[in-house]
């Protein structure tokens, strides 16, 4: 292990970290389809309710999104505005 | 690769960046537009009035729908929200960089929607009431609700930066990766090799538009809903207790 300078390595590490923390996605996925899911479920059952459901759809996908989307500027900050650099 | 927005001039030692000088623009064009659009006034509208009109009056309905009786007093505030931040962050249609994909542009406004909601709190409930819903359900809940409450600002500022930004740099890297391959296969058949930036990027015709509706115009239009919903969602919660 010679030949690397400590910058170097946290660079590789920060961008090992960034991808590791858009595994976060998959939460958010699955979390947005479970809702989709059910508004098709309501609006079928339902389907004079269907411009109620489709507006508490996109406020949950917003929310549910939000965990996401901080995975993703962890990710951003990791790899352009790093901190440990 | 520098992700920030540029700086076009300093005042002093303020830098100045592009988004700063993209939201003067924008905001200089809606009004602009609403002083042509309300000039000459008509009982039956065409034109710039009609467009006007219309939008005032999906406002307007938008924010009764979930805030009831004092929609009126929010409601411009929520329509120019829905405006400029739609708008702003459909720039990039134009290759422009979107307002919204600076932090700068979005926690300020969510910093004002986060003031408003807990000022109408007081306001609608009194101090004390503020206070007993703020420890609810138990007076230990107090450090947690505050902690909770304070988030919100952050999550919806980040949450609109976090998908404008995305597109960004999604589009810039279709669009490069593009580039890169016209000169790629103007390349496999030219004897003495042309450099990247001398090849006319033929591939980026035409079937980018697919992402670009997407990432500037359905994204920045939901996102900004997403927004001015929360905002008139949660500013009526702050007004009416759940428990009651």
């Amino acid at each position: 292990m010679t030949g690397f300078t400590g910058a170097e390595l946290i660079a590789a590490f920060s961008s090992l970290g960034a991808g590791m923390a858009m595994i976060a996605m998959a939460g958010v996925g699955i979390g947005i389809g479970f809702n989709a899911g059910k508004t098709v479920e309501s609006t079928a059952r339902q389907p004079e309710a269907q411009g109620t459901l489709l507006k508490l759809m996109l406020i949950g996908v917003a929310l549910t999104e939000t965990a996401g989307i901080f995975a993703l500027v962890i990710a951003i900050m990791l790899l352009f505005a790093n901190p440990l650099l | 690769m520098e992700l920030g927005p540029r700086i076009i001039f300093r005042i002093g030692s303020v830098p100045i960046s592009e988004t700063v000088c993209w939201s003067i623009i924008v905001s200089l064009a809606i009004l602009l537009f609403a002083f042509l659009a309300t000039r000459k006034m008509q009982t039956v509208p065409h034109g710039a009035q009609l467009l006007g009109e219309m939008l005032v009056g999906f406002v307007y309905k938008m924010v009764k729908d979930v805030m009831g009786d004092i929609s009126d007093k929010f409601a411009p505030y929520c329509g120019t929200l829905l405006v400029f931040l739609g708008l702003g962050s459909m720039l990039g249609l134009l290759d422009f960089r979107p307002t919204t994909s600076d932090l700068n542009c979005t926690f300020p406004l969510a910093l004002v929607t986060f003031v408003l909601i807990h000022y109408n709190a007081v306001k609608a409930q009194t101090a004390k009431g503020y206070i007993k819903e703020l420890s609810s359900p138990y007076p230990f809940m107090l450090p947690l609700n505050i902690i909770s409450d304070s988030m919100f600002p952050v999550t919806l500022a980040c949450r609109l930066f976090g998908n404008i930004l995305a597109g960004v740099i999604l589009m810039g890297l279709v669009y490069s990766g593009l580039h890169t391959a016209s000169a790629a296969l103007v390349n496999l058949f030219a004897d003495p090799d042309f450099t990247r930036e001398s090849i006319v990027p033929f591939f980026q015709i035409g079937w980018p538009l697919i992402l670009n509706f997407w990432f500037d115009m359905f994204e920045p239009i939901l996102q900004a809903y997403i927004f001015v919903m929360l905002t008139m969602v949660f500013i009526d919660n702050g007004r009416h207790p759940v428990e009651s």
